[in-house]
This record gives C-alpha cells, structure tokens and sequence, in this order.
C-alpha cells in the first residue's frame, strides 16, 4: 500500500546498502563530534585552573562537583539535601509552565472571540512580551511574598509570549476550514473547539517548548530574591560565601534539569505528531 | 430540462440579488441584479471568469453571506443563514488532518448535532461505495488528491442535503484524476435526485456534467446568458461527462459559450 513496504519488500540493492552505511557513517560523525565539544569543554574547565592558568577559585573545576554533590546530598538543620532543592525548581517550574499554558490558551482564545478586545490589548501585549521582567523580582518580592513571587515571576516571564504564540497560531487557522464548518451551519464555540484549538495543536506544543525554558528562568530568578530552598538559592548561597563548587554543581544540575525538560517535551511532542 | 409552466416550485430560487463588498479601499459591487430559478434534481453549471462573483452565489444559496439586496429562496422560504437542506463542497478537500477518514465524513452531522451511530453508518456505507472502504481510520495525507475529494463528497452527502453546491470542486486535482471524479460525482448526484448547483471556470466540465449552463459577465457579476445543454443519445439518457465530450453537439456549445465569456488573455 505504501511506499515503504515495497522498498521494504525488495531486495536492498549495493547502492542502497552502500547509501544506507554513509549515512549511519554520517549520524555516528556527528554523535562523536558532539561527544568530543563536550570532552575538550570538561577537559579545558579540568586543566586550566589546575596549570592556574585561570583561577580556579572562580572556576572551580568539574573533578571537584562531585565530591561536593555528595556532600550537599546530605541534608542538615541548617539546609535541605540538594535534590530537594533541585525538586522545589522543577516544581515551580512545572506549575509555573503549566499554568503560563492554561492562562494563555484562554486569553488568546478571549482574543480570538472579540477581535476588538485584541486590537485594543495588542500594543499593550507587545509592550509587556519586550519588556525585562526581571526588573520586577524585587516589586514582586513584596507584593507576593516569599513563594508565590516566585511562581509569580516564572509565569510573568512566559505568559506573554505564550499568548502571543497561541493567538498567532489561532489567526493562522486556515479560513477555508472555518468557512468549511460554517457551512454546516457552525456556531462560534463549535469552530473554536473543532476546528481552531485542535488545528493549533503543533503551535500549543512549540509555545509549550519556549515556555519551559521560560518558567526555568523566570524560577531561578525568583529564587535568587526570595527563597531559602531551589537551586536559584543555592547558586545564590554560594556566590555569597564564595564556594563556586556549590554554585557549579548547581548550575549543572540546572543544565540536566532543563535538558530533561526538554526531552521530555520532545518527546510528547513525537507522540501527538505521530498521531497526525 | 426546462420547467414547464405551472409546475412544483423552484427548489432553489434568486430575486433580483445584488451583492456588494465593503472594504477600507471602498466598496465592490461583486453580483447585479442576479434572478435564477433552479428546480428540483436540476444539474446547473454557473460558469464566469475569475473574480465574477460566481463563488460568492454559492455563499448566498448555502446562507453563510447575506446578499446586499434581493431574496434568496430555497422551497420558498428566505434563507437566514447556513441550512442543512444545502451541501457545499469547497474547492479543496480541506479534510482536517487530525481526523481520520471516517471522523472527518461525519464533521457536519457532528455540528448539526445529529444521531452519531447513524451518522457513521452512513459514512461508512457513502465511503465503501466510493472504494475508500479500507481507508476508515486512515490519515488525510495518507490518501491521494483524488480519494480526498470523495471523502468530501462524502462528507457533504452524510448530512442528506437536497440541494449541493460545488464550487470548483476538482481545481486542485490533475487532468485525468479530474475528468474521472467529475464523472463519478456527476453520477453519484444524478442517482441520488440532488439539485447541483455547480461553478467552474471550466466550459468543458459545465458542459459535460450540467443539463443547464448560466454564465456570468465579468464583475460586477450579471446573467449573460442561461442556456439548456441537451444532446441526442439514443436511450435518451444524458451521456456521462467524459462522453459528452464526444458528442457532436459538444462544440457548438463550447464555441457558444466561449464567445458568451468573452474570454481575453491578459499579460
């Protein structure tokens, strides 16, 4: 029926194999190439201060994380475990994207119902996606307190372009679909929960994508004010009594965390993908 | 087949529509004074070169425009928005591709709220005799430009319209794959007594599938001329289209109506 079962059918031909080798040569090539930026970046951070070449007081050096990791593992009166630190970033985040996802399809669907309601906001949207949020982690401090200027500072940071996203990808719905449902005589609600919201799926899934990294951000910002546990105030604990080995391992963490994130987005995203 | 007088009335009938366009650059006037009658199981053709509004007719008729003057009549009452007696098909498929086959036949009854079970049933049951029986729980993408429009087909007919309007219908398909489909669509809607109300800029495809061709003058769009289509076959039955193309009345219609469209090639 398809193409791929008669390919798959026919005897591969020389070529094919020898087209089929070049191409793994070609994927393995670039695998190690990865491998090895990683190896000679590791390796640079390893020697350099070591030969005092720079400092390793600001550098500290990546031989030096692990040890440190185990000791900040262990959780005393004084401060939690570093993996409980790392979970209340990952759970900020996750409620802050979460709810960044939610609260923006629903304004952008608001936006989509009442055009004028988006040819009034629409400077003030834009205005708000360029400004720096950042600049408001003290307000927020103060106006939110302790935990929720954090979450609040996480969502600020990827609301707005969460809504932009969407409603772009709401406008982008193809007129003809919609005229297509008209025909059948479609109310407004039955064209947006038929043909505009599931039409926005790939879009809902790449503003969920910038909005992880966004809320990651937006978390350990936050952190850095007003917290006593995350990885923001680890970072920010450390830089103050100047052990840059606490601050490296939890920026690696970081890394991992938001990679993971990442994938795990990737991931989902194959999934519906797939489905389509 | 012209209506003969005193007979049932038009299925599908426009008095003195106007329709115009309103923009910041100012307003078009895209149909005059257009009055038509189309009577049950009629076959028309509205043929006109782009841009003459003829697309815009078939939004009036399906209700989801309101024309700027004049009446539009489907069994005699006054269309007042989008009816379920009427089946539009677009000029493309435009299946959704987050649908399989079966769910994208049964979108419109889905809208109309009508009963799911039968709704499938019937889809089903269109899309076997249209050959895409094994092609159920498929993906648009994994079907051909041909086998999609039938899915639209389809999902046009599950809704059981009376009256089908097809705006270009096979445009985005290649030459042959066109001439086979308008065949069989033609069939399929002659079978089944629908009024067709077909637009094309096609003078072959109007010849070939409609028992009457109108066209339309250049915008703003007027009725140029209304003319039955017949040939002499000998069971008296109207040839399918692709054999209408051999018959020996074929070119006086076409040159006729070549002449009537006035066509000018620009550039």
């Amino acid at each position: 029926m398809s193409k791929v079962e008669i390919l798959t059918l026919a005897p591969p031909s020389a070529e094919y194999a020898e087209w089929l080798a070049r191409e793994r040569r070609n994927r393995l090539t670039i695998r190690g190439t990865q491998l090895a930026l990683l190896l000679i970046f590791l390796i640079l951070w390893e020697v350099l201060p070591r030969a005092q070449i720079v400092n390793p007081l600001f550098t500290s050096y990546p031989s030096a994380l692990w040890p440190t990791f185990l000791e900040l593992l262990k959780s005393t009166p004084q401060s939690a475990g570093i993996l409980t630190h790392a979970w209340a970033t990952v759970l900020a985040t996750i409620i802050g994207f979460t709810a960044a996802m939610l609260i923006g399809i629903a304004i952008a669907a608001a936006l989509w119902w009442w055009r004028s309601l988006h040819d009034v906001l629409d400077p003030y949207l834009v205005v708000a996606n360029a400004m720096p949020k950042t600049a408001f982690v003290p307000i927020f401090y103060i106006w939110l307190g302790a935990t929720l200027s954090i979450y609040g500072m996480s969502l600020a940071i990827s609301l707005f372009v969460t809504i932009l996203m969407i409603y772009n990808g709401f406008q982008g719905t193809d007129p003809n679909k919609i005229k297509l449902a008209q025909t059948f005589g479609a109310t407004k609600s039955q064209i947006l929960a038929k043909v505009v919201l599931p039409g926005s799926v790939p879009t809902l899934i790449a503003a969920l994508k910038v909005n992880v990294g966004l809320s990651l951000v937006g978390v350990v910002v936050g952190e850095f004010q007003s917290a006593n546990l995350g990885l923001g105030y680890l970072i920010q604990y450390g830089s103050q009594i100047f052990k840059l080995n606490i601050v490296m391992t939890a920026i690696t963490i970081l890394a991992i965390v938001s990679s993971l994130m990442y994938l795990a987005i990737s991931w989902l995203e194959a999934v519906v993908m797939r489905r389509r | 087949m012209e209506r003969p007088p005193g007979a049932a009335e038009p299925k599908v009938e426009l008095r003195n529509v106007g329709l115009r366009y309103f923009g910041r650059e100012g307003e078009t006037e895209a149909l005059r004074d257009i009055s038509l009658a189309i009577a049950p199981g009629e076959f028309v053709a509205i043929i006109g070169q782009s841009g003459c509004g003829k697309s815009t007719l078939l939004s009036l008729i399906s209700g989801i425009l309101g024309p700027t003057s004049g009446d539009v009549l489907i069994d005699g009452t006054p269309v007042a928005g989008p009816s379920r007696k009427v089946g539009y098909m677009l000029q493309q498929d435009y299946l959704f591709e987050w649908r399989t086959i079966l769910e994208n036949a049964v979108l419109g009854a889905e809208i109309q709220g009508a009963d799911m079970t039968r709704a499938r049933e019937r889809a089903t049951q269109l899309l076997t005799r249209y050959g895409l029986g094994q092609f159920l729980g498929h993906r648009p993408r994994q079907l051909s430009g041909g086998m999609r429009q039938r899915v639209a087909l389809a999902r046009t007919l599950v809704t059981g319209p009376d009256i089908v309007l097809l705006d270009e219908p096979f445009s985005a398909l290649d030459s042959q794959t066109r001439l086979a489909l308008s065949d069989e669509i033609a069939e399929i809607l002659r079978r089944e007594a629908k009024t067709a109300i077909l637009v094309t800029h096609d003078i072959g495809e109007a010849i070939g599938m409609a028992e009457r061709v109108v066209v339309l003058s250049r915008r703003p769009g007027q009725i140029k001329s209304d003319r039955p289509i017949r040939f002499a076959t000998p069971d008296g039955r109207r040839p399918a289209p692709f054999a209408a193309r051999n018959a020996p009345e074929f070119n006086g219609y076409f040159n006729t109506l070549w002449q009537e469209l006035e066509v000018h090639v620009e550039g």
